[in-house]
């Protein structure tokens, strides 16, 4: 009966993913296909959660639905309403309309590609799964990794490696962020209820954010979802038309950025120094090390998320704040007149 | 007795959720709708969190709980607020 319930439920599941990614990509209205696509990252992490993957279920909540979500409608509601998908082509001439659908069959066909490879993927590995040795080898390994989480003993210590390119993709991510120019406008200044949470709720995000990267050692968590908190709670502040405050300045701003792959470098290269391998952890010393560059990857990431919902390079906080100033005598009447 | 209590609330809160979304597909305007989803699904998630909470045994997972519900309070009443707000504006501007 429990099982059987259980079967129910993971087809439901399965079903409303399809779904949900069915219907957010066949809409014309673009903010439906992104409001879609974040309800799309919600079911999908309680899809990880029931696979027994809570730390990808957290990352995919906040990163994958959360912090994208914003992304995508800030960048859909900084175009202007009613230039959706379908009209956008319309205007078009034919060359361009034909170039649009040859790209559109290409990311089709590639995609279906790559679902194919996948399926295989998973067929090989339910195949070979019961014997595969990694488990076995990261059970047996996990006294010395300095942590009990397996995941965090993976990500920093056994692989940490991929980790660190991850965070140098990250940085490169940003570089280029920092390519397109001078950040978006912000928003305006929030009325008294959201004004409200804001105050509460970005110190519970810190908080939360402090107490991710610490459990990560031993339960579900980690840099990545410590940074998404963080990189949320700027998102809010930002949202909540504070500019001034949510991202350190110039020279700070850069130490933050490079810091996890900084951090990284660091004690990769003092162990290398000192004769160990590259990133091999002494294992006494390993909890504190993995600690250090997590809260340094935190930081970094966190930057990285917030940079991407600015859109650009941020003003310099002393220009803002005139700005803001100057802005503050007009702000009533701006609010009133901003009609989407 | 424990196992009772839990599952009449959990079932309290999977009504209330239900009423929640019919609301939401079934009344005339926004107003109406938000005022049906917000109402009924936050207490849906109350008595679903104190049917959880009855079954943990650690007082700290209890607190994580709450602090959940204390969230989604907050935020579905901000955001109920904004849109709501945000209705008004674009009524009185056409």
């Amino acid at each position: 009966m429990n099982t059987a319930s259980l079967l129910v439920f993971d087809a439901l599941l399965m079903l409303t993913l399809v779904g949900l990614a069915w219907a957010a990509l066949a809409g014309s209205d673009e903010r439906l296909s992104v409001i879609l696509f974040i309800a799309f990252g919600l079911v999908l992490a309680v899809a990880w959660a029931r696979l027994l993957a809570p730390d990808v279920a957290l990352a995919e909540a906040a990163i994958g639905a959360g912090l994208s979500g914003a992304l995508l409608l800030s960048a859909v509601g900084s175009r202007p309403r009613g230039a959706s998908r379908t009209r956008a082509s319309s205007m078009q001439n034919h060359t361009e309309e034909g170039n649009t659908r040859v790209l559109q069959w290409t990311i089709t066909l590639l995609c279906a590609a790559l679902a194919g490879i996948l399926a295989w993927a998973l067929l090989h590995a339910l195949d070979i799964g019961p014997t595969d040795m990694l488990p076995q080898a990261i059970s047996a390994n996990l006294a010395t990794s300095g942590v009990s989480n397996p995941v965090t003993a993976v990500l920093l210590n056994f692989r940490a490696y991929d980790t660190l390119l991850e965070l140098a993709v990250l940085l490169a991510a940003v570089l280029g962020i920092f390519a397109l120019g001078p950040a978006t406008p912000g928003y305006q200044p929030a009325g008294p209820v959201f004004d409200g949470l804001v105050r509460w709720l970005v110190p519970v995000l810190i908080l939360t954010a402090g107490y991710l990267l610490w459990v990560g050692a031993h339960a579900p968590g980690g840099a990545f979802q410590a940074g998404a908190m963080l990189a949320a709670a700027g998102v809010v502040l930002r949202l909540s038309g504070r500019s001034s405050i949510g991202l350190p300045n110039g020279l700070t701003l850069r130490i933050v950025m490079a810091a996890g792959v900084g951090m990284f470098l660091l004690v990769g290269l003092t162990l290398l120094v000192l004769g160990r391998p590259f990133l091999g952890y002494p294992p006494a010393w390993a909890g504190t090390l993995i600690l250090m560059i997590e809260t340094a990857a935190m930081l970094s990431i966190a930057a990285t998320l917030l940079l991407a919902f600015h859109g650009g390079r941020p003003k310099s906080h002393a220009l803002a704040a005139r700005t803001e100033s100057a802005n503050a005598a007009t702000s009533n009447t701006c609010n009133e007149e901003q009609t989407p | 007795m424990i196992n009772l209590l839990s599952a009449i609330l959990v079932l309290a809160g999977v009504f209330f959720y239900l009423a929640g979304s019919i609301g939401l597909l079934r009344l005339p305007d926004l107003y109406s709708r938000l005022h049906a989803l917000t109402k009924a699904d936050n207490l849906g998630l109350g008595l679903l969190i104190a049917g959880l909470a009855l079954h943990m045994q650690d007082v700290f997972i209890v607190l994580k709980l709450l602090l959940i519900w204390l969230a989604v309070l907050a935020a579905s009443a901000t955001s109920a607020h904004l849109i709501a707000r945000q209705a008004r504006r674009r009524e009185a501007g056409s």
